[in-house]
């Protein structure tokens, strides 16, 4: 029970001072985080079916003209969100085949295996979390270029695999397996790949779905990357395809396919809600 | 540290006391491939291929490119700091630099403690709290081009625009936000700290998990009031983790982007043109073909500015993070 305690006491808790005070301010704590954290989504999810002129004129009521439903299957098949949604999935899954491959096999090397070399390549794969990422725009951009790349896929897929925090997150959790385990396996004649596939890999789900998870996302909200190398419409993912669709869609279907491009990642949110918010991987990161 | 396992001998061997010493094993490519040392290059394949061609290579380009002259028809020309010349005499390199300090500041200003009192008071929630952290993380899982195209409606300026239809009910606006250069800034970071904040309280939350209870009870044994105990133990608790998200925080604010791309495009008046929009421009704006030189140039020198930054800024807080 003591272990379960914050800031205030049971004593604390007991006094009516202290619990009005904090009751009330969690009170108004759940209402800002309602507008703030839901509010948004709300007015969006309303906006995807009303009417253009509604929303302009009366941005705050509730269909005072009535429900268009009509403005979703439009964003859809007219607007084509229905093949941006479908790039997206692709950038997405690759995106995300690419980090686990990456990052399980070379959790696997490094931590399991144990080569002699592993702290200096350990090094070499860790600095990089030093870079800041804009020093690898331009000449990344180039080296997709001299590839011919440009317009493919692999050109989000790849560079995506080269994640020093996937592997480090991985390294970490191999780390903790029991190395009983691997020997036991060995001296029964199981080689290294037998060992990744059917010990290692079995006994790390928790950890491959933080990745897993964390990967989809990233490829859901990456916006620049996808925008220099996809400059072909047909292959853009949503994030790209809506700023230039403002322009020329109208407002009611636009804010439909803005509706429309949030559902899987909010989806994914509520479903794993506890890898977001448990903070463990985050946190293990932050304290280093 | 357990050495790799080879054979199941050498550690009773070298208890046995009088033996004559045993020849080393040479280590020859075939001996390295037996003992597993190709298998482990195998599995290590897939990280060297993709860590070499799109990070470690690109990172030793970037230095090489900042000093030639590079476009994509012609072979790069060895040009010395000319690069460096040219974007430190840009006129608009120090309005950009102007305008990501005060982003970053405004950022601090509004950003930083909205987590951390959010956290606080979030801590001490007995029922329902998974529906707090929810809601205060929801905005970071949206992508943030919705969520910027979204905020741009929001902040219409008309008298009908969303924010401004709020305020008009309290007698407020209309407010300009993102059309007039006094608040296009200020507005950029109140959607930038609405997207981001509930990442960093979740960093928050994890950490008062972790303050030892015993702390709180021996200062209520002196009397603490409730206040005292947040000031003289949460907060101290929480400095590690304070420190290093100020600083992530900072490195995270010099290279903006999204928000003044998508909001404003830099406008109005520059007022909005941040580093790293300045390095888009050099690099992809002009349809004919970019100047990389000047763009990997300022690049560079924004990663050297926060490296030297986040290394004075440990060193000068390391007997303070440590005690």
């Amino acid at each position: 029970m003591s272990t379960e305690r914050g800031v205030l006491s049971a004593f604390d808790w007991r006094r009516p001072r202290v619990r009005r005070t904090a009751r009330a301010l969690h009170g108004v704590l759940l209402t800002l985080l309602f507008v703030a954290g839901l509010g948004p989504m709300l007015w969006l999810a309303k906006a995807a079916v009303t009417p253009t002129q509604d929303t302009l004129r009366e941005p705050l009521s509730l269909w005072p003209n009535g429900v268009d439903f009509a403005n979703l299957a439009t964003a859809w098949t007219r607007v084509q969100i229905d093949r941006y949604f479908l790039n997206t999935v692709w950038v997405a899954t690759g995106s995300w085949l690419t980090q686990l491959i990456v990052a399980t096999t070379a959790g696997f090397a490094l931590s399991v295996l144990r080569p002699r070399y592993r702290g200096a390549l350990t090094a070499v794969v860790l600095a990089t979390l030093f870079v800041p990422a804009v020093v690898l725009l331009v000449p990344l951009y180039l080296t997709v270029v001299d590839l011919s790349m440009i317009n493919t896929f692999w050109a989000v897929w790849l560079p995506a695999g080269a994640n020093a925090f996937n592997i480090l997150l991985v390294q970490r959790f191999f780390d903790t397996l029991p190395r009983e385990v691997f020997e036991a396996a060995r001296v029964d004649g199981a080689g290294p790949l037998r060992l990744f596939w059917s010990i290692v890999l079995p006994m790390s789900r928790p950890i491959l779905g933080v990745v897993s998870v964390f990967a989809i996302i990233a490829a859901w909200k990456d916006f620049l990357w996808p925008m220099l190398v996809l400059p072909d419409p047909a292959v853009q993912p949503l994030s790209v395809r809506l700023p230039a669709l403002q322009r020329f869609v109208e407002l009611d279907v636009f804010l439909a396919a803005l509706a429309i491009s949030t559902v899987v990642p909010v989806a994914l949110f509520l479903v794993f809600q506890r890898l977001f918010l448990n903070g463990s991987a985050l946190g293990g990161a932050v304290k280093g | 540290m357990t050495t790799a396992p080879t054979v199941a001998g050498p550690a009773l061997a070298t208890a046995v006391a009088p033996r004559p010493p045993r020849p080393r094993r040479r280590r020859t490519p075939v001996t390295w491939v037996r003992g597993g040392g190709l298998g482990t290059v195998l599995f290590l394949l897939p990280m060297l291929a993709v860590f070499l061609v799109f990070s470690w290579l690109p990172i030793v380009q970037a230095v090489v490119m900042s000093v030639q002259e590079t476009n994509l028809v012609t072979a790069p020309v060895f040009v010395g700091l000319d690069n460096f010349r040219a974007v430190l005499a840009d006129p608009l390199l120090w309005t950009a630099v102007r305008n990501t300090l005060w982003f970053a500041f405004l950022a601090l200003l509004i950003g930083y403690p909205i987590p951390l009192v959010a956290a606080v008071l979030m801590s001490e929630v007995r029922r329902f709290k998974g529906l707090y952290s929810a809601l205060a993380y929801l905005p970071v899982v949206i992508p943030p081009v919705v969520a910027v195209l979204l905020w741009k409606f929001f902040y219409d300026a008309g008298p009908n625009g969303v924010f401004n239809t709020l305020l008009g009910g309290v007698g407020l606006g209309p407010v300009p936000w993102l059309q007039d250069a006094s608040t296009a800034m200020f507005s950029l970071v109140v959607q930038a700290t609405w997207a981001a904040a509930g990442g960093t309280m979740i960093i928050y939350l994890a950490a008062l998990t972790a303050v030892a209870p015993e702390l709180y009870e021996a200062a209520e044994l002196d009397g603490a009031s409730v206040w005292h105990k947040v000031w003289h133990v949460t907060l101290p608790q929480l400095r590690g983790v304070l420190l290093i998200t100020f600083v992530l925080q900072i490195v995270g604010t010099a290279q903006v982007f999204l928000e003044p791309f998508l909001f404003t495009g830099g406008g109005p008046a520059n007022s909005t043109t941040t580093i790293l929009l300045l390095i888009y421009d050099y690099a992809f704006a002009n349809s004919l073909g970019g100047d990389y030189g000047a763009a990997t140039a300022l690049s560079l020198m924004l990663a050297v500015v926060l490296a030297v930054f986040s290394a004075i800024y440990f060193r000068l807080t390391r007997s303070w993070s440590a005690g």
